[in-house]
């Protein structure tokens, strides 16, 4: 039998190939050329080569950054996973109730970055906030402003409120998909509850927290408004995420050159962390299909 | 051990699942539920469980009443249509995972396993996750671990449904066998006929949360207490036609006359329902002895090796179960044969007063 080779339908991808180009390859390509010339005006520029990127790469304020947006995401996952989890199974399964608990649950999540920045600035107010005069009343000299530990616990609390919904409804979800008679069987083989989370539950969830687990961390390695609206990234830069490092030198300070080689970094370290964790998942459940 | 349900009701919002249900289950029995979707089959097994409660009545265990003991204090296991299994752990820790919650210990366990894995032949599946197994496999597992702990109860919901036809026999014939070596009570829940038939033990047929009949399965199919209880254990359900029965004479609907037997004078005159299996109804006749009736065809349907013919006159439907693959016009004229002695009939409240002579003494 001779094959036949046709080629043709390659062109059917020219549409989506057009799209990705003008929506991402374009504006990326524009900003590795700022990352590797120094730009003084539209007529003045110099190629700098990896100038830009050693600056970036050897930059205290910005290795900080980057430490501090780890510990951040990772702070914020390791409460709001379990934490989520544990809401999803006290969630009512039916009736009323169940409506008003997701309802409740999904309340935080339509409310806009800036928004909740701004709720929890006025919450956290010593003079009329609930939060920072209610401390304050019990003796704890609560300060945002001027206490880093302050600043971060709220910053913390605050993405936990905002964001556990999302890993909460997500369980939820998955919870519902169990059918009624793996509880029944459970029941029958008298399993403890420990035992149905662990070897019902749990399992039936993994595929819904990867997803979970990947949006929240890359979410959260992008944050922005909240802190910015919340404490400006202070008390002095202890508060100071990526984004808000990012966009203070490209924005205030015009240093195009360095901050287009910055957020190539900041991209590729987001890319990276993503694709390890997602492979380090499907490679533990294909080594757990195989019963290995 | 034996299980019985005392007048047992069970109300769900208004609504009887289950009726006045009285049932003795011998220790050691087989037993198969036979009742089409909503007939309460389901709904009895969890009261047997004790995943539910009646909402009167008694559950009584070798005569102790356990009515308002829970699941985790009887000894009982299912095994249910979807293929349930502990998605994460192998075969073996299925199968294991009730004897590991009851404290046996070790070696034990493993020696349980192992005779129960060989008796359905999983023996070189025991370190593979249920998702990797065929659905065949699957359900083996969940009877497996259904098996393994010697429930005194054990109740087969439906199990064989998501499985192909070769399978489903297969897997009945090794069923029978494994319980007739246990001395548990086994339930089965089916909704067809002829599956309950190729069980055999005993059957009970339910219809609308009540119970019609029980006893010996081939009993039940010969005898029939009543019209329903004929026509839920028939597949295709028995015909029904209405008739007047004179001194010597049947008249189905004033258009078919045939002489009575002996068998039927001892019936008082009067209107009846007369029951033909439709196995019963022939393209020939069997016996001199046999009646012809002309019909017209509906409808053939052709099932496997098999033919269900649909067909009527002005008067009423019949469904002919013929063997073979036989090809019909529709509204072609079709003369059919049937023996007089092999009819049953129904008074008109449905009570059966007349079974063929044969089938009595059995």
């Amino acid at each position: 039998m001779n094959k036949v080779y046709n080629n043709r339908a390659w062109w059917l991808i020219l549409p989506m190939l057009l799209l990705v180009a003008f929506s991402a390859v374009i504006p990326l390509m524009t900003v590795v050329n700022y990352s590797v010339q120094d730009v003084f005006d539209a007529n003045t520029r110099f190629f700098t080569g990896t100038e830009w990127f050693k600056e970036m790469l050897n930059d205290p304020a910005l290795q900080a950054a980057v430490l501090r947006q780890f510990a951040f995401s990772l702070t914020i996952l390791a409460i709001e996973v379990p934490l989520g989890i544990g809401i999803a199974l006290i969630m009512p399964k039916k009736g009323w109730r169940a409506s008003a608990a997701l309802i409740l649950v999904t309340m935080p999540l339509l409310i806009p970055w800036n928004v909740v920045g701004s709720i929890w600035q006025i919450f956290t107010r010593g003079d009329i906030g609930l939060m920072g005069w209610s401390l304050r009343e019990l003796g704890y000299s609560y300060n945002i402003t001027s206490n880093p530990v302050d600043a971060w616990a709220t910053i913390i609390l605050m993405d936990v409120w905002h964001w556990t919904s999302l890993i909460a409804l997500l369980c939820y979800s998955g919870l519902r998909s169990i059918p009624d008679a793996y509880y029944q069987a459970a029941r029958i083989d008298r399993a403890s509850k420990w035992a149905v989370f662990r070897y019902i539950q749990l399992p039936k969830l993994t595929n819904v927290l990867v997803i979970g687990v990947l949006l929240r961390f890359m979410h959260s390695f992008m944050i922005y408004a909240e802190p910015f609206v919340l404490t400006g990234g202070g008390p002095g830069s202890s508060t100071t995420f990526l984004s808000q490092s990012l966009t203070t030198m490209a924005i205030g300070q015009q240093d195009l050159g360095p901050s287009a080689a910055f957020s190539l970094i900041y991209f590729l370290i987001i890319l990276l962390v993503t694709w390890v964790f997602y492979t380090a998942i499907m490679n533990m459940q294909k080594d757990n299909n195989k019963g290995a | 051990m034996s299980l019985n349900l005392e007048n047992i009701d069970r109300v769900v919002g208004g609504e009887t699942h289950i009726a006045d249900m009285n049932l003795t289950l011998e220790p050691g029995s087989f037993n198969v539920l036979l009742g089409r979707t909503l007939s309460g089959k389901t709904t009895l097994m969890r009261l047997m469980a004790g995943l539910d409660t009646p909402t009167r009545g008694r559950v009584l265990m070798d005569g102790q009443d356990v009515t308002g003991r829970s699941v985790r204090h009887r000894n009982v296991s299912m095994v249910y249509q979807q293929f349930i299994n502990y998605p994460s752990l192998t075969v073996y820790d299925n199968i294991a995972s009730p004897l590991k919650l009851a404290k046996v210990g070790r070696a034990e366990i493993d020696r349980r396993v192992r005779s129960i894995a060989e008796m359905l032949h999983i023996e070189h599946l025991l370190d593979r996750q249920p998702l990797e197994l065929s659905g065949g496999q699957q359900q083996r597992t969940a009877m497996g671990r259904a098996l393994v702990k010697d429930a005194d109860v054990v109740l087969l919901d439906e199990p064989l449904v998501n499985l192909d036809y070769k399978l489903r026999e297969e897997f009945r014939e090794e069923l029978r066998a494994v319980f007739s070596e246990r001395n548990c009570i086994a339930v089965y829940a089916t909704t067809e006929p002829a599956e309950a038939l190729a069980l055999g033990g005993n059957t009970a047929v339910l219809h609308q949360g009540r119970l019609l009949q029980y006893g010996p399965t081939a009993d039940v199919y010969h005898r029939p207490g009543d019209i329903r209880a004929a026509e839920m254990f028939s597949e295709p359900p028995i015909n029904i036609v209405k008739g007047t029965l004179s001194g010597s004479e049947i008249s189905f609907d004033n258009t078919l006359h045939f002489p009575v037997g002996n068998d039927l004078r001892t019936l008082e005159p009067g209107e009846y329902r007369f029951g033909i299996r439709a196995s019963h109804i022939s393209l020939t006749p069997r016996a001199k002895s046999d009646i012809a009736i002309h019909m017209t065809v509906d409808l053939a349907e052709i099932s496997g090796s098999e033919t269900f013919l649909h067909v009527h006159n002005e008067h009423f439907y019949m469904t002919v179960h013929l063997e073979g693959v036989h090809e019909f016009r529709v509204d072609s004229p079709v003369k059919l044969y049937f023996s007089a002695h092999k009819v049953y009939a129904f008074d008109h409240e449905g009570a059966v007063v007349h079974i063929p002579t044969h089938l009595r003494g059995i």
